[in-house]
């Protein structure tokens, strides 16, 4: 499978939602009627979360799918998707955190129960990468991250349902209680927002593995013109790396 | 399930013997009650914050016991000889669990009667069935997690770092769940009423990670 196909297309398609989105944003949506300006931000905080909490997700999935096959090119796609998840996630708290001030007046408010589970599940994924990498062999390190995958995907979903039956219920339920009060306007700019977020989230996911892929055939190419024995993978740990099918002579 | 029961058994015999692991998980609780009776300058407590220190003594006692539940068996090469033995690999999960469940359980003899004792304002008389639940809900589902935790920071360079790291975030449903559940309980005003959401909460929490962990330890064993 080569990432790098369709890249350009699915770079433009992400790039021309996600400006048709925050223009929508700036010159479509409605001002909030209590919250004003500030409630713009949810239009980036909220679907930038569940771009995050889904991509966790997949890290799970592509786990079992590591687990099941042996394939260890599943365990790549889910390490980049975990990874991905990450950076998104230290977006989301921050702009959550710039929505709590600007509404609430306070930089954290520990009675929101989906910023505080938030906050949980991104401790737990933090320690993937430690995780990984103090572990020195490839195979094992592998197999190790997929199992981590695994229970932290499941996690996710249990955990918010046990901090959402502790607290209070404060944060704007947008999509669930209060969605249908939500104005045509606004629905129409969030989900055209979901969609720029979750191609952006494709676009970069292939991206790395486009890169990743392209930069071990180049290995594997300069050791077959300096005409080396492939060297034993061992004592490296840096981003899992997976061996090619051999390609065929021309 | 006889495998099990043969390394549950060699363990619990090896603690016996050695005695490394309990006394000092017991001795760390009692340490942190008496820090928490400085940090917090009271002499007595009651209710939400009686709950939250327990519950945050026994989890922290309790990575202690993570930390060392398979130090044996890598150090000692347990881990070699069982994948050599023709037995179910999972065996080693129930026994660790289990062992782990078994020393919760011996710490909590000493630490809940010391916290009776040291810290805790209103007896618990009344509501002590209702605490023997949750302590018991609470200990497989920290035994649980804690057994998978250990057993995935056990093969990394940091292992005595990794496992809290990765242990603690996973109990977070655990401590919200028995805290909530026992502040009732302590109460200066004699035990409130039992809220019945938490116990089912925590019984779901076991349920699920320890299919869960069943089904994905395999996986940490093989080689």
């Amino acid at each position: 499978m080569l990432y790098g196909k369709g890249l350009r297309p699915l770079a433009l398609a992400s790039a021309v939602t996600l400006t048709a989105a925050f223009a929508l944003v700036f010159f479509y949506a409605p001002l909030d009627a209590d919250q004003g300006f500030i409630q713009k931000i949810f239009y980036v905080h909220v679907p930038m979360a569940i771009v995050a909490l889904l991509g966790f997700v997949a890290g799970g999935v592509m786990a079992v799918m590591h687990l099941r096959t042996g394939d260890r090119r599943w365990d790549m796609r889910s390490y980049v998707a975990i990874h991905l998840s990450l950076v998104l996630a230290v977006g989301v708290l921050i702009t959550g955190a710039i929505w709590a001030k600007g509404s609430w007046g306070h930089w954290w408010v520990w009675d929101e129960p989906t910023l505080v589970s938030f906050l949980i599940v991104f401790l737990l994924y933090a320690t993937y990468q430690p995780l990984r990498f103090s572990i020195e062999d490839p195979e094992r390190q592998a197999r190790y991250a997929s199992v981590f995958a695994i229970v932290a995907g499941a996690f996710v979903p249990l955990n918010f349902l046990a901090v959402r039956m502790a607290e209070s219920l404060a944060h704007p339920r947008v999509l669930s209680t209060t969605g249908g009060a939500m104005p045509g306007e606004m629905r129409l700019t969030f989900y055209l927002s979901l969609l720029g977020m979750a191609l952006l989230f494709v676009t970069l996911w292939k991206y790395e593995m486009a890169s990743k892929q392209t930069s071990m055939q180049l290995r594997a190419l300069r050791r077959k013109l300096s005409g080396e024995e492939p060297p034993l993978s061992v004592g490296r740990s840096a981003a899992p790396r997976v061996t090619l099918p051999a390609r065929p002579e021309r | 399930m006889r495998t099990a029961a043969a390394v549950l058994r060699k363990d619990l015999r090896l603690e016996l013997r050695t005695r490394e692991a309990v006394p000092a998980m017991a001795l760390f609780a009692l340490t942190t009650f008496v820090i928490f009776h400085f940090g917090l300058d009271r002499r007595s407590l009651e209710g939400e914050l009686a709950a939250g220190v327990l519950w945050v003594t026994l989890l922290f006692a309790a990575m202690l016991g993570v930390n060392r539940l398979f130090v044996a068996e890598r150090e000692q090469g347990g881990f070699d000889a069982f994948l050599l033995a023709p037995v179910d690999r999972t065996a080693m999960f129930a026994a660790k669990a289990a062992g782990l469940f078994a020393y919760l359980c011996a710490v909590e003899l000493v630490a809940i009667p010391a916290f009776v004792v040291l810290l805790l304002g209103p007896g618990p008389g009344a509501a002590f069935p209702e605490l023997l639940l949750v302590l018991v809900l609470a200990n497989a589902g920290v035994a649980v997690v804690g057994t998978l935790a250990g057993a995935l920071a056990i093969q990394t360079r940091a292992r005595d770092l990794i496992a809290p790291l990765v242990a603690l975030p996973l109990l977070v449903p655990v401590v919200i769940a028995s805290a909530r559940a026992t502040a009732p309980l302590l109460a200066e005003a004699g035990a409130g009423a039992f809220p019945a959401k938490w116990p089912l909460i925590l019984a779901l929490y076991d349920v699920v990670f320890g299919l869960l962990a069943y089904a994905v330890f395999d996986y940490l064993l093989e080689d």
